[in-house]
């Protein structure tokens, strides 16, 4: 993309995202609790407020109902709101506004309108944050029509999908794997933007497919490197995007593997993979499947604080590894 | 303050209540007329919900005209409103029209929301009206955005937030007022008090006698007001717009008044008497400010007449639009879901 290459942090990433969209754009604002001087729970937002001003970045008062209303208010008229939720888990305070104003509004207003924010929802176990601190919700925004659901798991992916979900005229959950914050790579300097609603295959293979995105993504990465020693080829595709979800990318990959697993931290019960082995079943990949869809989602539980079980409740490499490993050695 | 001179001549000008001195006598009659509006278009949105042409449900605010036109009479289309499921008085005061509102009512294409929203969502952003709302509480902290907004975008706008005294037990109430009152931000949050929420009184479910006593945990102005005499809702939301005018925050205004019809179509009224409604009834807003204009020589029975005539064929000629218009094509279900 340019010349100039450097490895940024998943959460420096973000930020320079940010700071480019609040210099270039004056409707851009950012709100939500201790993202100024503090500079966020997990120090995303750092020192934008020394750059911008208290102004255009929002210490709010702890009231998440309230902060997404404001936000979907501003948004009606005219402003660009950015709210970060300092955990996704206080966003279910906020699900009237998100799920009844931000997801409908566009609609019931007969499309006269739309809700441009994106809201920021730092999720995911591995931190010892116990039940409430710790929740993997993508699948209940995916759920409602009217939202859009982002999910990166690189620095450069976070910054493209970033300035993308600014741009969209929609409501977008933006979802970060809090374990990812400090996680590097190549981050392009210059503000491109990666569009929403697209899948990318992070590495090619021919035997199995798995779906994932943002930690699990990395995770089930490491898997396919380990199953690569055995002489397995593993395809991965990182969603990226789970509503709008790329099902082109996902069907086309099973054609070529025949083998789909899905890998997910949400409950495994009706979560994210449910939704893609059933767009898999009902499309012309199904004929293709040389063995039965795999799901490995998280356990029926809420999420433990000691980290022994905190780890069995997720999926873990080895998970991946061993589920792969049977799916691959039922050969047909 | 256009023609507050000719309206000396019966009383003096000093006799007269703050909003009438500032509107004078055309203004007012416009207010009266929108007034008539909202009534006969509730009144007809009833008779045709009885014929079986509007289907649903449906709340109603007759008895409530006085505090939708009284707090929108200020208003261009830059300031914000949120209205609640009683809305269509604040939709016509801000300027509605009753056409696409009887349109939308039945579900027809050339409604407000294209028949998607119905009687509880009928939105005109571009107008400033940014949306009646199914949930109570809900549009509270939609005008504290609308409000930012407006400070950041260095305007001298307003944002109105009309609520129910239901709506104040709720948790968007509080966080509202508060990031308001903190930022000092361009609202007045207008609750409309009409006594109970759905069934439930507000003596059953406030711990203080009067929504506006909440404002003293916000530290701004609680103001309580007659909300079946335009008058006096008048004068207090020209105090509140002009204080959040000039940047110096919000005001809560309470407006006591009284629906007379039930809640919705579903309302059988067992927690209320034949007797409380009749009072309330006679103290019908309506009523009253075309008799304090009489009194005050602002306007002839005449006038009043033909006032009344104009609104009735304006509601007439609206459901005659509505009955006309197309309904929306099923193929076009999903269409405005997402922005394309």
């Amino acid at each position: 993309m340019d010349a100039m290459i450097r490895e940024l942090s998943f959460a420096e990433a973000l930020r320079e995202a940010m700071g480019h969209a609040l210099e270039t754009d004056p409707r851009v604002f950012l709100m939500g609790e201790d993202i100024g001087v503090y500079g966020g729970a997990f120090q995303v937002t750092g020192d934008l407020v020394h750059r911008f001003g208290e102004a255009r970045v929002i210490d709010a008062p702890i009231a998440e109902l309230g902060q997404a209303g404001v936000a979907v208010g501003a948004a009606l008229a005219g402003q660009r709101p950015v709210l970060e939720f300092q955990f996704s888990d206080f966003a279910a305070l906020a699900m009237e506004q998100i799920a009844n104003q931000a997801a409908k509004i566009r609609f019931m207003y007969g499309g006269k309108c739309s809700v441009p924010v994106v809201m920021r929802m730092p999720c995911g176990s591995g931190t010892g944050a116990a039940a409430q601190h710790s929740q993997s919700m993508e699948a209940w925004f995916a759920h409602v029509p009217g939202l859009k659901v982002v999910e990166p798991s690189t620095p450069a992916d976070a910054k493209g999908l970033f300035l993308a979900a600014l741009d969209d005229p929609d409501p977008v959950m933006f979802f970060e794997h809090k374990l990812l914050y400090k996680t590097k790579g190549h981050v392009p300097t210059e503000a491109y933007r990666i569009p929403l609603g697209k899948a990318e295959i992070k590495r090619k293979g021919s035997q199995l497919t798995i779906v994932a995105s943002a930690i699990m993504v990395l995770k089930a990465l490491e898997a396919a490197e380990e199953l690569a020693k055995d002489g397995y080829d593993v395809e991965v595709v990182d969603l990226r995007t789970l509503r709008p979800l790329d099902t082109e990318t996902i069907i086309a990959s099973v054609k070529k593997t025949s083998r789909l697993m899905c890998v997910y931290e949400g409950a495994k019960t009706l979560g994210i993979g449910a939704e893609i082995a059933a767009m898999i079943a009902e499309s012309e990949a199904f004929d293709y499947l040389d063995a039965p869809i795999r799901r490995l989602g998280g356990a029926e539980c809420p999420l433990p604080y000691n980290p022994d079980l905190e780890r069995a409740a997720v999926p873990q490499v080895p998970d991946i590894v061993a589920a792969a490993r049977d799916m691959l050695s039922k050969r047909v | 303050m256009p023609d507050a001179a000719v309206a000396t001549s019966a009383t003096g000008l000093a006799n007269l209540p703050k909003a009438f001195q500032v509107y004078g006598p055309e203004a007012l009659k416009t207010a009266l007329k929108k007034m008539h509006l909202i009534r006969r278009f509730e009144e007809g949105a009833e008779e045709q919900y009885m014929r079986g042409l509007i289907h649903g449900t449906m709340h109603l605010s007759i008895g409530q005209e006085a505090s939708a036109v009284g707090i929108c009479m200020p208003l261009g289309d830059a300031d914000y409103i949120t209205s609640t499921h009683r809305g269509h008085g604040h939709c016509i005061a801000k300027g509605a029209d009753p056409k696409n509102m009887f349109a939308e009512f039945f579900g027809k294409e050339t409604g407000y929301c294209r028949g998607r929203g119905g009687s509880m969502h009928i939105a005109d952003v571009e107008k400033g009206n940014l949306g009646a709302n199914g949930i109570v509480g809900g549009g509270l902290p939609i005008a504290v955005g609308a409000a930012l907004a407006i400070k950041q975008q260095g305007r001298k706008d307003v944002a109105i937030s009309f609520f129910g005294d239901g709506a104040s037990n709720e948790g968007s109430f509080h966080e509202s007022l508060n990031m308001a009152a903190i930022w000092k931000l361009p609202v007045v949050f207008v609750c409309e008090n009409n006594k109970y929420g759905m069934s439930t009184s507000t003596e059953r479910s406030m711990a203080v006698p009067n929504v506006a006593d909440r404002a003293v945990a916000y530290n701004i102005p609680g103001v309580i007001v007659d909300g079946n005499r335009f008058s006096e809702v008048a004068s207090a939301a020209l105090d509140a717009i002009e204080r959040a005018r000039a940047g110096l925050g919000p005001t809560l205004i309470e407006c006591k008044t009284y629906r007379t019809r039930g809640h919705s179509r579903s309302d059988r009224n067992r927690y209320r008497t034949k007797e409380e409604i009749e009072a309330w009834k006679a103290k019908d807003p309506i009523q009253q400010f075309e008799a304090e204009l009489t009194e005050h020589g602002l306007i002839t029975a005449e006038e009043i007449a033909a006032i009344r005539a104009a609104a009735e064929a304006e509601i007439a000629a609206a459901v005659e639009f509505a009955i006309a218009s197309p309904a929306p094509n099923a193929a076009d279900l999903v269409r405005d879901v997402y922005t394309v």
